[in-house]
Parts: C-alpha cells; sequence; structure tokens
C-alpha cells in the first residue's frame, strides 16, 4: 500500500511523516511521530486509553486514521507537561490523590478531562464520572481519579 | 551457624502516605512500555491462530504468506520440532511433592505445545507465526497463511467433559481430569447426620478474564550473546527459566528485563513468552509482538469457572457444623498451574468461620476453552462465594439477622491461632494468627450503619423501591513464599540501590520498597534508587502475584537492609574507634552520640569498606557495602477483610445500583496506607465486574462469543461507587515487617457481598442467585415470581429448616 505524506501539528509543534491510507492515528502518533504516551488497549474505540485532543475534542486516536488527521491540530498527554517540566494540574492532581496505579490507562483519562475541564470548568461528581464513562481503568476503582479531577478543577479555577 | 538476630530500625517512612515516585513519569507519558521500546532492526511478528475450538490439522500452507510483501520468515509446529521443547505446569515450580502425602491428590502431566502440532484444543491456540518488517504486514501475511482443519467435536464444558463416554481431549489421558484433590478435616458424614438442618445449593461461577488494560508485549533479542527479552509477564525469573529448559540455552544466556507493565490481575506463563524469544534467537534480530486486545480475550488469563454443590449442617441457633462441597473448575484444554485455583479455593472455603466438618472434593477438568490460569483471587473469590452465600442461606432458613448468623460462627480472637485442620497449599498446618473477626464485623456494621440501612430498607419497600443489604467476611492467605530476593547496596559514589525480584505493574512497589530500604538505612527513601524484575541482577526470583510482594520482596529488602545497616555501623566503628552499638544513622551519616566531630556519610562508608588494601572490613567479613536476602516465610501469612455494601434493583430491567460500600481490611501493619486503599478500591471494583457484568462465554461448539468490550463488559466510572476503607492492624507474626498481603482481598469479597445484597433486594423472591454474573434477566424473573411490586419481607420470612 503506497504511503501519503502527511503534516499535522502536535502539541504546536509541525510534524511530517509518511502514513498508509490505512495506518490509524495512533500508530502514527506512536510509530512516527515518536510519542508513546499514547496508549492501546482495544483497538476497537472502547477502553480509551488511546484518548487524543483532536482540534480540542477527544477522539479515539485507535479509530481515527492518521490521514483523517492531516492539517489538523493534536494534542497528547506528552503536550500537558509545561515547558519547564512542570506537570498540569490534572497530572499534579492524579499522582497526589493516588488516582493511577499501573498508569497504562493514564493518559487515555488525562485527555478525556482536559477536554472535560476545558467546556466545564466546575463540574460536579456525577458529571465527572460520566464525562470518564468512556475511559476503562482496571486497577483504581476510580474513586481517586474522580476527586483528582476535581482536585484538579478546583485548582484551575483559583486565579 | 548461629541463627541471625535481625533487628529492624523503627519505621519513620513506613507507614505514611508518601507519594508515588512511579507518577512522574506515568502521568507525563514517559513511561516505557514494552510497545514503547525501539530497537535497531526489530521485525515484528503475527500469531495465527485456531479459529475453531477442536480440529485435526491437516496440512498448513504458507506459501502465500512467504511471499507477501515484508515477510521474513512463517513459523509453524514443524519448524520448532526438536527445537522448543513443550511447556510444563508452571506450578510444578510452587508444588511440593509432600502436599500429596497430606492430602488426596493428583495431578496429571500435560505437557503443551509452543504452536499446536496435530491438533487444536481451543479457539485462539497458536498455530504459526509471521515475521514481517512492519506489524501490518505480519498481520497481512497471518492472514494468507492456510491451514486445513477436521474439525471434531467440541468439549464445551465441564460437565460435557466429565459425561460418561464424553470425547477425550487429550489421547495421553485416560479421560478429562487434569487433577483431583480431596481434603477433609473432621468428621463430615457423621456431623451432616446429627445437624439439626441440612441445606443444599449449587453455586456457579462464569470463566472470567483478567483483562489487564495493557495488552499482552514481548520484545526479544539476542544482545551481546544474550538472549534478551522484555516483556508484559509478572513472573521475570520463570519466563527465563522456562526459555532456558525449553530453547535449551544456558540461563545465564538468557536475560528477562522488566519494563513499565500496565496491570496484571493474574497470568502466568504463555506460549508466546517462549515463542517471540525463540524467533528472535533463530532469526538473529529483535522480534516484537504486540498482542491485541482480541486475542487478549482470546487467549490470555482466563479463570475462574467453577461449578459448587454444597451441603450445609446447622444448628437450629445457626451454628454451622459441618460443609461438604463437591467442585469442578473448568481448566480449558490445558491446565499450566496444577492445583494452585483449586487447592486456594479449599483453604478459603471456611474463611473466617468455625466449622469443624468440612470435606472437599475438587476436579479439575479438560474442555476446548482456553487455558485457565490464577486470576485476581485465584480461587479465593470462587471460595468465598460459596460459604458467604451459604451463610446467608442459613439466616433465611432459620429467619435470623445474617449478620447474627456470621456472628455465631465466626472465630473468636481467643481461639487463636486456630487450626483449621488441614494444611494449607505449602504444606504447613494451616493456622490462622492473632485477629479479631468477631470486632471487624461490628467495625464494619457500624461504618456502613447497619440499622439505619435497615430502616431505610423499610421504609425504601413501602415506597415500592428494592434495596437489599449484602455482607461478605473473607480471608486471604497470602505471602506463602516459598521465597523472594534482595539485594541492596550502597556503591562507590554513596549511592543506595535496591535489587528486587519482584517486579511491579501497579502497585507502588518502586515507592514502597523504597520506604521500607530508608528506614533501615537512615536515608530518605528518594535515596533509594530501585531495580526490579531484572534477572540479571538476581539469580532467583519469583516476581509479583498473589498478594505477595509486600510480604516477600518487602521483607527481602528489610532484611538485606538491615543487615547492611548492621555492616555499615561495623565498618564506621572501625574507622572512629567506637563501638558499633555506640553509632546510629541519621539523614544518610553515621553519628556517634557524644561525638560531635564524628560524621560519616554513606560514601565515605562505602569507600572504606570497597575491596582493596585500604579496606576497613573487619578480618573474615567480604569488603564492599552489598547484602543479599532471601525471604523465606515460615507459611502463609492471613490478611481477612468484612465487606458491607447497599444496593438497589430494579424490577423492570433488573438493573443493579451500589448506593453504599464499606470494607474493613486487616493487612498486618500497613506500609502505605494510600496505597493499600488504592488496592482495595480496584479490588472492589474488579469483584464488581465479576459479580455483574463479565464473562467469557462460549457457545456449545466451543465459539467465544466474548472478544471485543462490546460483548466482555468492564465496569465504569458510572458503575463503581466510592468505597469507604477502614482498617484494623493485627501485625503478623510470620515475617519481620509484621505485613499481611492485600491486593486481592477487594475482589475476593465483592462478589458475595453484592450477590448477598440482591438476594436481599428480591427477597422473599424464591428464586436464589447462585451464579456469576447475575443476569438481570435473573432478577427480574425473582421478582416477578413474587408479584413484582416490594412487599413487606417480615410476613413472608421463610422459617422452614
Amino acid at each position: 500500500m503506497s504511503a501519503i505524506e502527511i503534516t499535522l501539528e502536535v502539541n504546536g509543534d509541525p510534524v511530517v511523516g509518511s502514513a498508509e491510507p490505512r495506518t490509524t492515528l495512533a500508530d502514527f502518533l506512536r510509530e512516527v511521530a515518536g510519542l508513546t504516551g499514547t496508549h492501546l488497549g482495544c483497538e476497537h474505540g472502547v477502553c480509551g486509553a488511546c484518548t487524543i485532543l483532536l482540534d480540542g475534542r477527544s477522539v479515539r486516536s485507535c479509530l481515527v486514521l492518521a490521514v483523517q488527521a492531516a492539517g489538523r491540530s493534536v494534542r497528547t498527554v506528552e503536550g500537558l507537561v509545561g515547558p519547564g517540566g512542570e506537570l498540569h494540574p490534572l497530572q499534579e492532581a492524579f499522582s497526589e490523590l493516588h488516582g493511577l496505579q499501573c498508569g497504562f490507562c493514564t493518559p487515555g483519562f488525562l485527555m478525556t478531562a482536559v477536554e472535560l475541564l476545558e467546556e466545564r470548568p466546575s463540574p460536579d461528581e456525577r458529571e465527572v464520572r460520566e464525562a470518564l464513562a468512556g475511559n476503562l481503568c482496571r486497577c483504581t476503582g476510580y474513586v481517586n481519579i474522580v476527586n483528582a479531577v476535581l482536585l484538579a478543577a478546583d485548582r484551575m479555577r483559583e486565579p | 551457624m548461629p541463627e541471625e538476630v535481625l533487628r529492624l530500625a523503627e519505621a519513620r517512612h513506613v507507614g505514611t502516605r508518601l507519594r508515588r515516585r512511579e507518577d512522574a513519569r506515568l502521568v507525563s507519558g514517559r513511561a516505557q512500555h514494552v510497545g514503547d521500546l525501539r530497537l535497531t532492526g526489530t521485525v515484528h511478528a503475527s500469531i495465527v491462530r485456531s479459529p475453531l475450538a477442536h480440529a485435526r490439522i491437516g496440512s498448513i500452507d504458507a506459501t502465500a504468506a512467504r511471499g507477501a510483501p515484508g515477510v521474513i520468515g512463517v513459523y509453524t509446529a514443524a519448524d520448532l520440532e526438536g527445537r522448543v521443547d513443550p511447556m510444563v505446569e508452571s506450578a510444578r515450580e510452587d508444588l511440593s511433592p509432600r502436599l500429596a502425602e497430606l492430602v488426596d491428590l493428583e495431578v496429571r502431566s500435560l505437557p503443551m505445545p509452543v504452536l499446536a502440532t496435530d491438533r487444536v484444543r481451543w479457539l485462539g491456540q497458536p498455530v504459526a507465526a509471521v515475521v514481517a518488517t512492519d506489524p501490518y504486514l505480519a498481520e497481512d501475511a497471518a492472514a494468507l497463511v492456510e491451514v486445513d482443519y477436521d474439525p471434531l467435536s467440541a468439549v464445551a464444558s465441564a460437565e460435557a467433559a466429565l459425561e460418561p463416554g464424553a470425547l477425550v481431549l487429550h489421547p495421553e489421558l485416560p479421560d478429562n481430569v487434569h487433577a483431583r484433590l480431596r481434603v477433609t478435616a473432621g468428621d463430615v458424614d457423621r456431623a451432616l447426620t446429627e445437624a439439626d438442618h441440612r441445606l443444599r445449593e449449587r453455586f456457579e461461577l462464569g470463566r472470567q478474564v483478567s483483562n489487564a488494560i495493557e495488552p499482552r508485549g514481548v520484545l526479544a533479542s539476542v544482545e551481546g550473546g544474550v538472549l534478551t527479552i522484555r516483556a508484559t509477564n509478572n513472573k521475570p525469573h520463570l519466563v527465563r527459566t522456562f526459555v532456558s529448559r525449553m530453547l535449551r540455552i544456558p540461563a545465564d544466556r538468557v536475560r528477562f528485563v522488566s519494563p513499565d507493565m500496565g496491570g496484571s490481575f493474574g497470568g502466568g506463563v504463555f506460549p508466546e513468552d517462549v515463542l517471540i524469544p525463540f524467533l528472535a534467537y533463530d532469526l538473529g534480530r529483535p522480534v516484537r509482538w504486540l498482542e491485541d486486545r482480541r486475542e487478549n480475550l482470546l487467549a490470555t488469563s482466563h479463570g475462574r469457572d467453577q461449578v459448587h454443590e454444597v451441603e450445609i449442617g446447622f444448628r437450629d441457633d445457626g451454628t454451622v457444623v459441618a460443609l461438604r462441597d463437591t467442585f469442578t473448575m473448568d481448566v480449558g484444554a490445558y491446565n499450566t498451574y496444577a492445583v494452585t485455583v483449586p487447592y486456594n479455593t479449599v483453604t478459603h472455603l471456611r474463611s473466617q468461620y468455625r466449622i469443624d466438618h468440612f470435606s472437599v472434593d475438587g476436579l479439575v477438568v479438560l474442555t476446548t476453552k482456553a487455558p485457565a490460569v490464577p486470576v485476581r483471587g485465584a480461587g479465593r473469590p470462587e471460595a468465598t462465594f460459596v460459604i458467604e452465600r451459604s451463610m446467608d442461606l442459613v439466616a433465611r432458613a432459620l429467619g435470623l439477622d445474617r449478620a447474627e448468623v456470621r456472628r455465631r460462627n465466626l472465630i473468636r480472637p481467643e481461639e487463636m491461632p486456630y487450626d483449621m485442620g488441614i494444611p494449607y497449599r505449602d504444606t504447613v498446618p494451616m493456622r490462622y494468627e492473632a485477629a479479631d473477626f468477631p470486632a471487624q464485623l461490628e467495625a464494619a456494621l457500624e461504618a456502613f450503619d447497619y440499622e439505619g440501612w435497615l430502616e431505610h430498607q423499610r421504609v425504601a419497600r413501602s415506597q415500592g423501591r428494592r434495596i437489599g443489604i449484602g455482607i461478605a467476611a473473607f480471608i486471604e492467605g497470602s505471602g506463602h513464599g516459598p521465597f523472594e530476593g534482595a539485594v541492596v547496596r550502597i556503591d562507590e559514589s554513596g549511592h543506595v540501590t535496591l535489587l528486587s525480584g519482584a517486579r511491579p505493574h501497579g502497585q507502588g512497589h518502586e515507592t514502597v520498597l523504597s520506604q521500607i530500604v530508608a528506614d533501615q538505612l537512615g536515608v530518605r527513601p528518594d535515596d533509594v534508587d530501585i531495580r526490579a524484575g531484572d534477572t540479571a541482577l538476581l539469580a532467583y526470583g519469583r516476581g509479583s502475584f498473589a498478594s505477595r510482594t509486600a510480604v516477600m520482596a518487602g521483607n527481602a529488602a528489610a532484611i538485606a537492609a538491615a543487615r547492611l545497616r548492621e555492616k555499615v555501623l561495623r565498618v564506621a566503628a572501625r574507622v572512629v574507634g567506637a563501638d558499633p552499638l555506640e553509632l546510629r544513622i541519621e539523614d544518610g551519616c553515621v553519628r556517634w552520640p557524644g561525638h560531635p566531630d564524628v560524621e560519616m556519610d554513606l560514601r565515605r562508608v562505602a569507600a572504606e569498606a570497597a575491596p582493596g588494601p585500604r579496606s576497613r572490613v573487619d578480618a573474615g567479613e567480604q569488603p564492599g557495602l552489598e547484602e543479599t536476602a532471601y525471604f523465606v516465610p515460615p507459611t502463609a501469612t492471613f490478611a481477612s477483610g468484612t465487606h458491607l455494601v447497599a444496593v438497589e434493583v430494579d424490577a423492570d430491567t433488573g438493573g443493579v445500583r451500589v448506593l453504599d460500600y464499606v470494607t474493613v481490611d486487616e493487612c498486618g501493619t500497613v506500609l502505605n496506607p494510600t496505597i493499600v486503599e488504592g488496592q482495595v478500591h480496584g479490588g472492589v471494583a474488579h469483584g464488581l465486574g465479576n459479580a455483574l457484568l463479565e464473562e467469557a462465554v462460549y457457545d456449545e461448539d466451543g465459539q467465544l462469543l466474548t472478544t471485543t468490550y462490546l460483548d466482555y463488559l468492564l465496569p465504569t466510572s458510572m458503575d463503581v461507587p466510592s468505597v469507604r476503607v477502614g482498617h484494623q492492624a493485627f501485625p503478623s507474626d510470620r515475617n519481620p515487617l509484621g505485613v499481611k498481603g492485600v491486593g486481592e482481598g477487594g475482589a475476593v469479597a465483592a462478589p458475595a457481598a453484592i450477590v448477598n445484597a440482591i438476594e436481599d433486594a428480591i427477597w422473599p423472591s424464591p428464586v436464589r442467585i447462585t451464579r456469576i454474573p447475575v443476569a438481570p434477566e435473573r432478577i427480574v424473573d425473582a421478582i416477578s415470581a413474587v408479584g413484582g411490586a416490594a412487599t413487606d419481607r417480615a410476613t413472608q420470612e421463610d422459617a422452614a429448616g
């Protein structure tokens, strides 16, 4: 299958690479862009581990083809870390409240939560649980993840 | 040699809520899971799997696959002949031959081929492997491998496998039984005959899959003449041993390195763990295989699948006097774990209760399903489901409160160490440790507000709502050995390193082990580097599974570090002319109280201890600051807990909503409360999924119907409640740290507690909930059997004996 050269913006930087029409965006990010923070848990759009933001909206990068992302803007977990290495308030809160154990699903949860808090800065617990319902975690039982998102929301609202 | 008197330093970091050091890399996308590693020249494997449950393999035509773009090689069983031996039971490493002298036990030999030879015996069994330059091309080519199958009848359940005249799955065996065991205590026949009441019930636990969110992966390469394996497997040394034996390579030419690992929840050594290293060895270049979720659901870490027939004898006052259980475990096409799981079921069946007359017959049955392995709890959730459902039935039969019946049967603290009258799996007589089960129950009832919920339930019933309350207690034999190893070293730059045989996969070992070592060496946890799961670093190791790491790796680390502290003090004492007993290590420095001028940091001590002409170690002592310890416990340590849950069921849909969930756990010394609570939260979620959602469903042809997450359901944030976790602490006297395992307890009790609550919600329906996962239609049927609307339970309580 012939590869096509595509350009997309990933975490603010242009990435140029070749992708076959069938190459998933997740594989492109991991194998071509070298960003392995986006994880593959089911490759059929249910577990949410590969969630990224495409033009600001959360998508399952296992269900998007790389060529569909050409010319568009992608944000991944790597882009949450500040220029000086400082953690995003969500990353900080996940760690502080033990919202992760093995951490494999965590990048997907973080990106889903980023979208939630950008749209809705003061969610209640129910809204957080609903927003996260498309991400599977086998380790934590979710309670500390939910609390971490609520804590990060509080901190991000502070002036 | 005189027996060592081990003195552990006082806990300063152990017991604190130290934030996890693992998190920084895991939250920022910098973790290194096996699929994230890049080795130059890596090629990619795809596995051709059987599409049938049972068939004879006629011929395999790989011509088209071999000619496909990017293909480097295609391997079938014929290519492995004489080069890769079949796999034998992993559990052989664990199972003492003495156990068969103590109980009635038979385990048959049944080696498993890495690639199917003349027959396939389960859907998803590896038949061939294709290696190509790109994973997409490898999958393309795998689809071109033509296998000529001659279908045979499936043996799709243990019941079918045991029928007279059933097709025997393995011609080398006389029937479809792989292992059998019988364990007894007291005189169950007599006790049943003499009991005031008897009841019988059948309980079923469906087949469930461990479902780590990271699928399995193996990256193998030959590096400097060493076959190096990086894989998602929680038993590094066992994989190394298997590869070494099966490929006939010296163990020191095989190395397992542990990258980050995204959960486990059960597992073992699988064919791919040997196959992929073989491919790398044969091709002389790195080979990577990353499982997809379909393969994971087909072929990785299936478990449970037990059916129990129970008979209970009890007195008028609710005292249970006898328990007889006959059960089968459908282990699938091969059994790589001998009796690990069924024996756990036996030893956990009486839980916290005094039932002196006891008899269990277990059969491990071969069928055309994926080979089962231990899955979180490993026989304990099954046992707990049986006994805790039974306790409810006893209470119902007598019209007694369910908490009260438990009170009357709990082993009391003054009876400890209670002797259960049977050997544990390690052959040591099974004796509980200091514990207070009645206080645990009362603490859980109070935290839950049992009386309040009973009142709430009555009010809700009068409004037509069905709320149910469930109770389940459990014990968790953990850390039963056989051993775990640790090396603690202070290098010449003064850095402290712990090498551990147990590799973590989410439990926070880097944090907790650093807390343990820091306490012993008088340094900060951040000063302790942890390297785990690399077989080149430690001669022997076991791994992280079975709630064992805190007990096994934790104590090995504590012992090695405590010995090293003594040595540091001896060396420093010699340098400054003090008695070692006068010296202290604080903040990474050796100090001599009353001698403010004496302050030696660990780097200086390490330099004084280093081998060479200036070495200051005592005559006859090894130079260097390094200690190795293998912790071998006397026997298992017994953690316990009690769960209380309130659920509401929907009479129309059969839906179950958890309203409140309380646990009281007892796991001895708590090393890090945050991590312990996290284990309990996750365990309860796992148990909730097991109770309500999860099942690997095979049809009568042995086809698996649940190969995606749309069919195999895992609990989500909308299903799992906020769990309230309480603690008791009775430090174990079976290990220096006093710890007991906690990794599985939540999953052990939750299915029983939740199903007890569901049955309470549908009471007084004559329909019993005896199977998990609970089907919503079962709940609807149960409610319609009593006329739909919630009725006053008091008027219809069944008081029949």
